[in-house]
């Protein structure tokens, strides 16, 4: 077959491969498409910029590589062969928090890693958003009971989504991530800005020469975390 | 059939026990036996001096837990001792201690890896041992306020917990002044490398590893209080599901069911241990073939084909669990006295899926062998790398894989039987070159003996007469265990020597309910295997432990 046909042609009009019969007689379909009779002769899509970036928010979300408990078993299934959230424009696992635009927190949060975890969430630029995966990150599911869980992850953290279940099956992750994306792109899920305690506080202070020193000795890197149990639903 | 078992070693013990008698003479106060072994008490300063005789004159020379707990007018720490040649030769060594002031002697000069036991009895206890090398808090945060298992505790009082105790210890305060080389380098608790959320404080000298300090209790689920706090007939089952989470669900609930039915006299059928059987070792399929994906994954540093394989492949095993138990991870099938139901139907097409899975492992793991074993990066990466050898490995009381790996030729599985294994046809493998490519081996040679088990269970379940299935014990619907009496058995976990003490006190709720991790053991070996060596190797080392951390915390 191969001795028949000459192999190398150098010039480009002679080339008639079956690849550029299709492209050329596709070509009417491509370029006068349904989308294009719909907007008319115009070449531009008219929207609001804020409509325009959250579907793109919503349409390709990095998530954090973040595993706390067993749910973070289940989270590398729903990332991996047969679920594949890739699919649903959410795959890319990324190690470090600044990368990152969703953080999945999959499992038990205690009182030992309840500052860590706050720490991972303000290294991640806005905006950001956070599904908690599993009933240990709506109350604390089964060890709810226990002396050194954290009662949820709302109460270090703003969530968006709630993904219930002892661990939810990976579909059901990728059905919160799914609702995640549309309450995105609607601009229901509004970023959220979290500011340290003592600029709460203090943030709305005149800056005079008092307020500046105050000020600089106010370390933001220590915020007391307060876990009181007994005032906990 | 376990209760079989205890009359075949009665008499072993009974001559074994005159004689350590005679070696503790002086050393003993009082009797004060266990359900599993004979225990003895003695003075709290004499603790190293009893440890010392019964490591190296008797031969305990496996320090399996130890158990701290408080009483109305003590504190008692329980020492259990084994031995790494015959796990049924066992002996339990009590420290009653002063309640105003719980002193006692540490054991860590005698069984290094009493350390982090005892520090782990102290935090949650607050029992005091003298001539400790580091006596710190290691599951709760340093700050934390009273001791959580201790009786008067009071789990409502708020607790402080300020940043600063989660210092950044990159700061220029914590860095070196004497020798500029020195770096201090945070891993964890939140990176891809740490199978969860260990926290690794390292001393580096330039690449190399000096010092490496594995920071755990970031998953510390209070995993003994909620046992604590629940009946034992169904309560409690749910929860060693949640212990090692890496589809071991089944072997962990194994540890505590034959803990409570030794405990409580519960006969199990044989047709349920068979399933029992075939269902743990699915599990332990399934826990090493993640093992397997996620060290490779540290080795080669992406999420690439053999980590996808892996997953795969436990999906597989998944999908069988699941139409056996109703659950994909967190199974809870076991009930004491039995299994909660029997197999699926039509059996045909069960027993169909899972031949059709056991037939295909070996050739799957020959792909493995290909991808991984067989490949000269990862062994350039294993082969000499994290040294463990066999006298460390044991003086640190690991167990499973990683002991195994180290030619140490221990498995409860064998050693100590239960359930079905001790009539069927499998082997123990073991490799003795002591680093992290041997460990790998014996994971994966375990995952063919597994096959095996697994095999023999289905040709067993397949021929079984119908009117025969008899999946439950009649268990009374309340068990109420006799009043102070005292167990502690083992099986073999995925990771180990998964063990549970449980102390009766006569209601339906156990008046202490303590957890024997392997992974907690087996973490502690970190610094002898990666002192010294380069950070990628630590890595590698780390990977190769497989540990858990909802194990390691609890």
């Amino acid at each position: 077959m191969s001795s028949e046909r000459e192999l190398f042609r150098t010039d480009d009009t002679q080339v008639q491969t079956e690849t550029r019969d299709a492209r050329m007689t596709g070509q009417g379909d491509r370029f006068n498409s349904k989308l294009r009779e719909v907007f008319g002769s115009s070449p531009f899509i008219l929207t609001k910029f804020d409509k325009f970036m959250n579907w793109v928010r919503g349409s390709s979300m990095f998530m954090l590589q973040f595993g706390i408990a067993c749910c973070s078993i289940e989270m590398m299934h729903t990332y991996a062969v047969k679920h594949d959230l890739d699919r649903f424009h959410a795959g890319v696992p990324r190690a470090s928090p600044r990368q990152a635009d969703v953080m999945i927190v999959p499992g038990t949060i205690v009182s030992k890693f309840a500052p860590r975890m706050k720490r991972v969430y303000d290294q991640m630029p806005e905006p950001k958003f956070v599904v908690g995966m599993g009933s240990c990150t709506i109350s604390g599911g089964p060890f709810q009971e226990g002396y050194n869980v954290v009662k949820g992850a709302e109460e270090v953290i703003p969530v968006d989504i709630h993904v219930p279940g002892c661990p939810p099956r990976p579909e059901a992750l990728v059905y919160g991530v799914a609702k995640l994306q549309e309450r995105i792109a609607n601009g229901e899920a509004s970023p959220v800005t979290v500011k340290p305690y003592e600029l709460e506080q203090f943030g709305d202070l005149e800056q005079d020469e008092i307020v500046d020193e105050l000020a600089s000795e106010i370390d933001e890197e220590d915020l007391v975390m307060r876990y009181n149990w007994a005032d906990s639903p | 059939m376990s209760s079989l078992q205890e009359g075949e070693e009665t008499p072993e013990i009974e001559s074994g026990e005159t004689e350590l008698e005679a070696l503790l003479d002086d050393l003993i106060v009082d009797r004060d036996d266990h359900e599993n072994a004979p225990a003895f008490v003695i003075r709290p300063d004499t603790v190293q001096e009893t440890l010392g005789r019964l490591k190296e004159e008797a031969g305990y020379d496996h320090l399996s837990l130890v158990t701290a707990e408080e009483y109305p007018d003590r504190y008692e720490s329980i020492y259990h001792l084994k031995k790494f040649d015959d796990p049924t030769d066992e002996v339990s060594i009590v420290v009653p201690t002063d309640a105003e002031n719980p002193v006692s002697e540490s054991a860590e000069p005698v069984f290094r890896t009493a350390d982090w036991h005892e520090r782990e009895a102290y935090d949650l206890v607050g029992i005091d041992y003298d001539d400790h090398p580091d006596l710190r808090r290691i599951l709760l945060p340093e700050t934390w306020q009273g001791h959580p298992m201790g009786r008067d505790y009071d789990q409502n009082r708020p607790q402080m917990v300020p940043l600063r105790e989660h210092a950044n210890p990159l700061e220029d305060d914590h860095r070196s002044e004497s020798d500029s080389d020195t770096m201090f380098v945070n891993i964890g608790p939140h990176h891809p490398a740490t199978h969860g959320v260990l926290h690794l404080e390292t001393t580096l000298d330039g690449e190399q590893v000096v010092d490496v300090e594995p920071d755990i209790g970031y998953l510390h689920r209070n995993e003994e209080q909620m046992a604590q706090q629940s009946t034992y007939r169904y309560q409690i089952m749910p929860y060693p599901d949640r212990w090692d989470y890496i589809s071991a669900g089944l072997l962990n609930e194994w540890a505590y069911a034959r803990a409570a039915e030794d405990l409580a006299d519960i006969e199990v059928p044989e047709y349920a241990q068979i399933i029992r059987t075939m269902g743990a070792e699915l599990c332990r399929i399934a826990a090493h073939m993640l093992a397997v994906g996620t060290f490779a994954l540290d080795i080669y540093g992406d999420f690439t084909a053999i980590f996808m394989y892996a997953i795969r492949d436990r999906e597989k095993a998944q999908n069988i669990l699941e139409d056996l138990t109703g659950q994909r991870l967190m199974f809870n099938y076991f009930r004491l006295g039995g299994v909660v139901w029997d197999l699926p139907e039509p059996r045909e097409e069960f027993f169909e899926k899972v031949r059709s899975f056991t037939e295909e492992l070996p050739e799957l793991l020959e792909e493995y062998h290909d991808l991984i074993t067989g490949n000269e990066i990862l062994q350039m990466r294993t082969v000499g790398t994290g040294v463990l050898p066999e006298e460390v490995a044991k003086n640190y009381g690991a167990t499973g894989p990683v002991a195994r790996g180290s030619g140490i030729d221990y498995d409860i599985r064998r050693d100590d039987p239960y359930g079905y294994y001790d009539e069927l046809d499998w082997e123990v493998p073991v490799e003795d070159g002591c680093d992290n490519f041997s460990r790998l081996l014996v994971r994966m040679r375990e995952v063919e003996e597994s096959a095996k088990i697994i095999e023999q269970c289905v040709d067993l379940l397949e021929d079984w007469p119908e009117e025969e299935r008899n999946i439950q014990a009649n268990v009374p619907r309340t068990l109420r265990p006799d009043d102070d009496t005292e167990i502690y058995r083992t099986v073999e976990g995925a990771k180990g020597e998964l063990g549970v003490y449980i102390r009766a006190d006569g209601t339906e709720k156990p008046a202490r309910f303590k957890i024997r991790s392997p992974c907690f053991s087996n973490l502690q070996t970190l610094p002898e295997m990666s002192n010294g060596e380069y950070i990628p190797d630590m890595i590698a080392a780390l990977g190769s432990l497989d540990i858990v951390l909802g194990e390691v915390d609890r």
